[in-house]
């Protein structure tokens, strides 16, 4: 069981390191401008010049999935910071004060959680406008609830452990209590629902991006790719198939590092209930 | 149970009144003019003028505060305005397109459960064998992919290659080659969150002492999983099926507009390219009652099924 896992770690750095490898050296590494549009050479299939073929613009397939994970990877790494930064300081105040704020915060986090998530997403965008900035605003609005639930147990968790009570009768200030002592104890909790997220992310962004509520052509962003491959399926199914490919690769990466990272900080998490 | 249900829907109204905030803050904060849109009536957009002498009479101009409690007077009251595209009753459109959505949610919940059940059971039991890390490695792979690339290697293998399903569409009513390919997409990715949860919670009514118990009893390993284990594990099960229920939901959401099926999901994308405003909160408020109302059939299922919460709730 733990050989498994340790094996899907090890596996998961690989995939992370190269896409990281890729998203860096893209320019130099890609046979062609990803944006560059030649109408005469459309609808090319794989091969040559063009390892993956071209898309129905004449655009190279292999340069637009090369240049995608840079996007795919800002909008998870963004998207996920923001949200478990916003869910943290919600869900810790919420756990750490109780009360009245506590009731209020929980009530906010129970309001966002009845929407079904891409719906929220979706109307966010459908209300504020479509555009790379929106869209990272719509998912870290589905987001930041998970974090907030996860942080206000686990604070609630520590109260009344020696340590705290300690630091409370030598008269520590709250801020302090809070930075020195909850934080570092409920850091490895955040980071492993943080790892497992990136993936989700970047799911949501493809999914939006492939409606065309996301980014914007001629950006190239895998869900948008395959939003563009939709009329030619019939005649070009591979069109579809590659940034699809690309996407699950990555998203399935997250996935791994996370489950590994959760396995090596504490096997037992309250993470597993709030995803 | 009486006292235990007045409870929760005492409970339900703050959520439900900042459910009916962010969504008209949202309406509130788009670059459209909500005067204008809230005008809309069966005839069409009005002209400016009288949208401008409508705002003075009607007192538009008002804070956003009195504009809000008079929206929600209205949605209180099932009102939910008129389509800015088609001029029909919104509340008419979100239930129409509902009926496809359930149908299609309804079909891939019972794919999904005929898949996870037996994986998930099958991997508690035999934990650390082949089976348990096939499962588990079709379920991760189950949650990488995105169902709408599912989705077209469905189309491209069954309808394009094989050309013996529909690529897409809604069909008569009751046509059920149109319905496979969306359901089993649907199906699939849900599974794979379903057996996961399945099968931790089997393992952890597998490590009780009632299991211990009933194996030094002597009772045959089948008797101890399905007569013990599974009837404890199948109470987070129920949480599992209404999670599940709303993961088919998001679902819906991309693979309705892949298979051009006439939902909830479709009606929401069509009606943000059109930016039919009062249709997008429509879909909101709709899909957030019905989160809450299952999330409370949820709790009432739990509560009537569990001896002990009830014994708990009744001292």
């Amino acid at each position: 069981m733990l050989q498994r896992i340790d094996l899907g770690f090890q596996l998961s750095i690989f995939i992370i390191a190269a896409l990281l490898l890729l998203a860096i050296t893209a320019a130099w590494i890609t046979p062609h401008d990803p944006e560059n549009a030649q109408p005469q050479l459309r609808l090319k299939d794989p091969g040559g010049e063009y390892p993956l073929g071209t898309d129905h613009l004449g655009r190279c397939i292999f340069s637009r999935v090369v240049f995608g994970i840079r996007i795919s990877l800002f909008i998870g790494l963004v998207v996920v910071l923001l949200s478990a930064l916003i869910g943290t300081i919600l869900g810790g105040a919420a756990g750490y004060f109780g009360g009245v704020l506590d009731e209020a915060i929980m009530r906010v986090v129970d309001a966002f959680l009845s929407f079904p998530s891409i719906f929220l997403a979706l109307a966010v965008i459908g209300f504020l406008g479509s555009g790379l900035s929106n869209l990272m605003l719509s998912i870290i609005l589905v987001e930041w609830t998970g974090y907030a639930r996860l942080v206000r147990s686990e604070v609630l968790s520590l109260q009344g452990r020696e340590f705290l009570e300690a630091a409370k009768s030598l008269g520590a200030s709250d801020l302090y209590i809070m930075s020195r002592h909850i934080l570092p104890n409920i850091l490895p909790s955040v980071l492993v629902m943080a790892t497992l997220s990136v993936g989700y992310a970047i799911l949501g962004a493809a999914s939006l991006s492939f409606l065309g509520l996301g980014v914007q052509p001629p950006t190239p962003e895998w869900g948008s790719m395959m939003n563009d491959a939709r009329p030619f399926i019939r005649s070009h199914p591979l069109m579809m198939v590659f940034p699809g490919a690309a996407i699950t690769v990555t998203v399935l990466a997250f996935h791994l590092l996370g489950d590994g990272i959760r396995e090596k900080l504490n096997p037992r998490s309250e993470v597993d209930k709030q995803l | 149970m009486l006292s235990f249900l007045v409870k929760r829907l005492l409970l339900l109204l703050p959520i439900l009144l900042l459910v009916s905030l962010i969504a008209f803050s949202l309406f509130y904060l788009s670059p459209g003019d909500p005067a204008e849109i809230l005008l809309t009536g069966p005839q069409g957009p009005p002209d400016p003028a009288a949208v401008l002498e409508f705002r003075e009479r009607e007192g538009f101009n008002d804070p956003a505060a009195v504009l809000y409690l008079r929206w929600l007077s209205k949605v209180v009251q099932g009102d939910l305005g008129y389509s800015y595209v088609s001029g029909g009753k919104v509340l008419d459109a979100v239930l129409n397109s509902f009926h496809p959505t359930l149908r299609l949610a309804l079909i891939s919940l019972m794919i999904s459960l005929i898949i996870s059940f037996p994986l998930g059971i099958l991997s508690a039991v035999k934990q650390g064998s082949v089976i348990d890390g096939l499962g588990m490695t079709i379920s991760l792979l189950g949650v990488s992919v995105p169902n709408f690339w599912l989705a077209y290697l469905l189309i491209i293998l069954f309808a394009l290659k094989l050309d013996i399903l529909p690529v897409a569409g809604y069909g008569q009513e009751g046509d059920v080659e149109h319905l496979i390919l969306p359901a089993i997409t649907l199906g699939i990715s849900a599974a794979a969150v379903t057996s996961r949860m399945i099968r931790s919670s089997m393992l952890e009514a597998l490590e009780q002492d009632y299991i211990t118990a009933a194996r030094a009893r002597g009772l045959s390993e089948r008797m101890v999983v399905l007569r013990h284990a599974l009837r404890n594990a199948l109470l987070p099960v129920i949480t599992v099926v209404s999670l599940n229920f709303t993961y088919l939901l998001n679902g819906s959401a991309v693979v309705e507009t892949v298979f051009a099926w006439p939902g909830i999901g479709n009606l929401m994308t069509r009606s943000i390219f059109s930016r039919d405003y009062p249709v997008i909160l429509g879909c909101m408020l709709f899909l957030a009652m019905l989160t809450l109302s299952l999330n409370l059939l949820t709790d009432i299922c739990y509560y009537y099924l569990n001896p002990r919460l009830r014994h708990v709730a009744e001292n």
